[in-house]
Formats: C-alpha cells, structure tokens, sequence
C-alpha cells in the first residue's frame, strides 16, 4: 500500500501532524507520488519535518549509495541515506563528510535542506557549501542543480527546508581523515569568559563547548570545551554492541532541577583539572547521543524544545545575557551547546552566521514556551536569528526579520512550486512563502 | 562471514528484504551477481553494493516466469571462481480476494514463488555439487506452513518451495552444499506498509542478520522473527475441524 494514514512527530515531540505517510522503496515510486514534501530521519525538534492533514514522503528506504571514487573522495548518495553511515564506511578509507550535524541519523538531503552546520563550521562551513550538485525531482520529474548549474534554484534548495522541490540524490566533496579515530582534548572552563576565551583562541578543527545551562553567578558560563582532529591511530574501545535505547517515555520529574545540576555538576567535574587527551571511535565525538536511541522520550510525553540562535561577534554581550536569563530561568536541561560560527553558509534561508550559536533544550511547558518567546526576540534584536530545524515557537514577523534573503527564497519557491504543494506545518505556521 | 570470497547470485535483489543482506556481503567484500525486474532500481542497488566493498557486482534482468532469463546469469556464475552461494528472495503476493476472482492467477503466483527459483535451483545445483560447497538460501514465508483463508494460493506457493528446499537440503547437504529455509513472519516493507500493526512484526534488517547468523551456525530452518517458530507450532498443532472455522 502506497499511503499510510498515522501521526508522528518531529524530534521535539511536543508537536505533531496527523497525515498520510508514503515510504517508497525505488525512485519510481517516488515520481508517482507528484508534488509532496520529502521528510527524512525526523531529527528537526519542531514542524519543519510535519505536514498535518497532508501527505508526505519518508525518504529513508532511499538509501543506495550511488558512486564513491576513492581518489577525490566524491559520493553520490541518496536523500535517505544517513550522514553517519558515511563516516562509517568511508573514514576508515580515508574520507568522511565535510560537514556532520550531532546526529548521524540525519539524512543527506535534510542536512541539505537545513543547511547543517558541525563542529567545524568555523574551519569548513555549512552543509550546502561541500555539495556539488544535487537531484531536484519537481512534479516526478528529475533535474540536477549545482553552484554552478541553476545558481538560483541551488540557493533556494540548501537551506530551503525542501520547498523547491524533492532532494533525491546529491553529490558530496568529503574530506580527508587520517581513519575512524579522533583525538580529542577536553577542558574544564570554570566561567563565560574562560569559556569564550578558549573558543576564541582554539585552532583545532573541531571545536564545541559544552555549557552547564542551570550554573548561574560567578559560575555562568562553567562547562567544557572539546577540541578535535582527526588521528590515525585507532580508538582503543570500538563502540560496541548495539544502541541502548529508551524504551519508555520517562515521568516528568525526571529533569527536575536538582537532578540536572546535580547530572551537570558530575559531567563537569569528569574532566581532571589539566583536561584530559583520548582517542574516541569518531561516532562518540561527533553523535555523542546516537547511542541512546530514542533519547527524546528522557523528556516524557509532552516531549521538548530547543532554542538554538545565532549571534554576531559584537553582540557576545547579549548572548552573555540570554545565557545569564536561561540559567536564572531554573528550566533549561542538562547540557547546552556553545560554539563558533565562521562566515560560511551555503543558501539563502541558511542558519550560520559569523559569530556564536548556543543551543539549549526545554522540556515543554508553558513558562518554557514564554522564555523562548523571550529569548527569540532578543536573538533578533541582537541582529541574530534562529534556527529553523529547531524552532516550533518564532512568529512569521521575527523570521522574516532574521532572514534578509527570505523574499529571494520565497520567490524561487514560488516559481518551483506554484501550488504550494510542499509547504510543511513550519511554513505554514511562519507564512513563510507567502510574499 | 568466513574468510574465503563468496559469489552470491541474489534472485529477486530489488525486494526489500534483499537490501540489507546484499549490504552486508558487500560490506564483507564478497562478489554479487544481482537479478531482478526493476532495471533502474538494480542499478543503483549494484552502484551501492560496489561503493560498500563488493569485490565484483553484475546485474542482470530477470524474469522467474521465462527460464529463458536465467541463463546468462548462470553462464556469469560459472565463470566466477571460488565458492558459489545463492540467495532466493522472488516470490508474488496478490490479494486472495483477487485470486478468487480471477483463477488464472494462481499459476503466475505458483511460478514466481516456487516453481520459477526451483528450476533455477535445479539448474544451479551441479555448479554446486561439483565446486563441493556453497549456500543456498531460499526465502520462503510462514505463510506456507497452514493453509489459512487470508493467502492460501501464495502459502501453499512458500509451501511447495519449502517442501522442495527441503528435499534439496538432502541431495546437496551430502556434497558439502548448505541448503537453508529462511521463513519470515510480517516485515516492515513496502508490501506492509499501511496495513497497520501486525502481530511480532520484524524489520528487513534484522531478516539479514537472522539469516546470516543462521548460515554462520549451519542452521535448516530459520524463522525471524525467531517468536514465529513457536507461533507456528501452535498453529500447525490445532485440529483441522478446529481451524477450518477460525479466521486467523
């Protein structure tokens, strides 16, 4: 049977569509199904991967690798299949993905769509920038696109949150890496400004701060701070066995305050005082929570938010005080995510912008919802914005003042996609496409 | 996987049960001989099976009801050295109501499921006998293993395969040929999906894994999910004057 009517949910949980859902299994398939938008491994947290009383295409059974060429280090690899299984197969021959997100279950053509950003931004750039062309399937029919061929449509496409038509193949630039082994340095940083210095100053390639969200006073800022490059030496602990998962939806005092900081406070303080060296399996430092599969039901039924903005450089003061707010807020979740932007972005609606992003989870909740209400309009009154794979709570207004080229974008859509048969609950909900 | 380089000739490599064990040998670096219907779809399953370390992949058109296709693919096969292996995932499901409707059916469902690969097999075995070794594995269903009012043409199709496997297992296993039934219960693939739960429902990834971990310990019969085993026991154990009136 080609549909199936069910409801589901973004990573997020705390919205959800009721629709009907295809999962073709060949490209022939695909191109029946006409215009609908694609979703991929469902890891945006908000509605950009739903469409309620719609239909739409799950594209993870379109997963063959298409081509590698162990020379250049080029794929060609299908919408469905996941980043990790890239890094996977290919790093210990050398290569692996240019640009990878903190999740290996993102597919290729939603790392396209949102344009991802990873732990090497500030070295490498987004997503979209190490891709060389990409199939486009409009109305079942097959295009390919690239910087160079459709600039256009190219810009609209990455980062386009699939409005321009069906990612269904792409070809990706990897990098070179020495195998499947990082070495990665850890470092206690007791407070904001030890934590920036060190984010500021660092040259490795890979570097990601994470940050204790509930540690408040002179203590704003403490966490620590990961820098990486690839090693050929070999992780001395494979990872082994298969996933933990979570098998149940945990009840809601689970995140409660004490047992946060108290969680924080251990992480933090695993770090001996003069940080420490390992060798890590690449999928420990890059999916760090890949390993507890379903890790979103910790959250319980009502499930969670998270707020990622982007910041310039000259607006560290105001990020300083939206951290500052989170942590006086007493809701914000274990770990938040701090890190540098470099210039890089490779699409009109993308999401990198130079300067810093933080990112920090909410379990679902009215006064949450407020804060991030809050915390959204300072982002924008930084001259910042937000992250779209994130966001389920921006108003069209913010959005379309944190993405200047949001008009262009809405344009190319409306060439490509007249009808408006691939707009998602998330464009909906920001009238996005609508001039 | 043992260390010696494989051949497998994968019947029906487009069905999505196939998929994930097709990736798994050509991750171990065996060589693929992929036969299916869908052109476009076996050529970006043997583009992937090479990307993923497959020492060689050929692709080549079949048709199970035209003995004729089968042919180059077994000239291919004699030409590759080692050991020779075959996996059968071919095989049609129409509706029974449309059965009903239209007798003629029947036969097309017979020959895709069973009496197409069995003379494939036929064909392929000496290859076999005279290398003295290999694997066969043959997909057939619980489905064969009771007669039920829901699919009785295509379980009775599974159980003429398996009967068949079975008798195969005791020519070849003498020669060193390892003959293995793989009976699956509900798998979340295409055919699935959309008919809602069903009951011990497994994925086509975890069919890879049970067969190739039944190959590994040399087992006849497999079920996955393994809980099959025991359901259909049960099954087969109630009274025909019982079951001819339940609808399970």
């Amino acid at each position: 049977m080609l549909w199936k009517s069910t409801s589901y949910t973004g990573w997020g949980r705390a919205l959800s569509a009721a629709g009907e859902l295809a999962r073709p299994e060949r490209m022939s398939t695909l191109a029946r199904l006409g215009a609908v938008p694609a979703i991929g491994a469902r890891r945006s947290y908000g509605d950009a991967c739903l469409n309620t009383a719609g239909q739409a295409a799950d594209m993870s059974r379109l997963d063959r690798i298409l081509g590698f060429d162990a020379e250049t280090g080029r794929v060609e690899a299908e919408a469905g299949v996941p980043i990790g299984e890239l890094a996977r197969l290919f790093a210990p021959l050398g290569w692996m993905p240019a640009v990878m997100p903190g999740t290996g279950f993102a597919t290729v053509g939603g790392c396209i769509a949102m344009d991802v950003h990873g732990k090497n931004h500030h070295a490498d750039g987004s997503f979209g920038q190490h891709v060389i062309s990409l199939k486009l399937m409009q109305d079942g029919k097959s295009r390919t696109i690239a910087p160079n061929r459709g600039k256009a449509l190219f810009e609209a496409t990455v980062g386009g949150l699939g409005q321009t038509g069906i990612i269904t193949s792409a070809k990706l630039q990897m990098i070179p890496c020495e195998g499947p082994g990082m070495e990665v340095t850890e470092q206690r940083v007791e407070d904001w400004d030890e934590h920036i210095a060190l984010l500021d100053s660092s040259e490795a390639r890979y570097t990601v701060g994470w940050l204790d969200a509930t540690a408040r006073g002179k203590h704003l800022g403490r966490g620590i701070v990961e820098e990486a490059r690839s090693t050929a030496v070999r992780p001395q602990s494979a990872p082994k066995g298969s996933a933990k998962s979570v098998p149940f939806d945990f009840p809601r005092f689970t995140l409660s305050r004490v047992i946060v900081s108290g969680f924080n406070k251990a992480y933090y303080l695993r770090i001996r005082d003069g940080g420490q060296t390992r060798i890590k399996p690449l999928e420990e430092f890059f999916f760090p929570l890949d390993r507890i599969r379903d890790w979103n039901r910790l959250y319980g039924k009502s499930g969670f938010h998270q707020f990622q903005c982007a910041l310039p450089e000259a607006e560290l003061p105001r990020l300083r005080s939206i951290a500052e707010r989170i942590a006086g807020s007493g809701l914000a979740s274990p770990l938040a995510v701090l890190k540098r932007l470099g210039p890089g972005s490779g699409g009109l609606m993308s999401f990198p912008m130079a300067g810093y992003t933080l990112a920090v989870d909410f379990r679902e909740g009215p006064k949450a919802r407020a804060l991030i209400s809050e915390l959204i309009s300072e982002a924008q009154a930084g001259g910042g914005r937000i992250y779209l794979a994130k966001d389920s709570l921006a108003t069209e207004a913010q959005v379309k003042a944190m993405y200047p080229d949001w008009r262009r974008w809405a344009e190319a859509c409306a060439r490509h996609d007249p009808e408006g048969a691939l707009e998602t609950d998330l464009t909906r909900r920001l009238s996005l496409r609508s001039l | 996987m043992s260390e010696t380089r494989e051949t497998w000739i994968i019947l029906g490599a487009s069905s999505s049960m196939a998929g994930p064990f097709i990736r798994t040998l050509a991750e171990a670096g065996h060589g693929l001989i992929l036969a299916g219907r869908d052109k476009p779809d076996l050529a970006a399953i043997a583009a992937d099976a090479g990307a993923r370390g497959a020492s060689h992949v050929a692709q080549f058109a079949l048709d199970v009801r035209d003995a004729a296709s089968f042919r180059a693919i077994l000239t291919h096969a004699e030409g590759c050295e080692g050991q020779l292996c075959c996996a059968v995932f071919v095989g049609s499901m129409p509706d029974q109501s449309q059965i009903d409707a239209e007798p003629g059916l029947v036969s097309g469902v017979v020959t895709d499921s069973f009496s197409g690969p069995a003379r494939f097999l036929q064909a392929l075995a000496p290859m076999l006998e005279s290398r003295g070794g290999g694997s066969i594995v043959g997909v057939g269903s619980v489905a064969g293993d009771r007669g039920r009012l829901g699919n009785y043409v295509y379980g009775a199709a599974k159980a003429g395969f398996a009967t068949y496997l079975s008798g195969l297992r005791n020519r070849l296993g003498r020669e060193g040929v390892h003959v293995m039934t793989v009976k699956p219960g509900p798998v979340d693939t295409a055919m699935t999906w959309g008919l809602g739960p069903q009951p011990f429902m497994t994925t086509p990834d975890t069919v890879a894994r049970d067969i190739l971990k039944g190959l590994r310990k040399g087992r006849n019969v497999v079920y996955t999910a393994g809980i099959w085993r025991w359901v259909m026991l049960v099954i087969r154990m109630i009274p025909e004057p019982i079951f001819k009136k339940m609808s399970i």
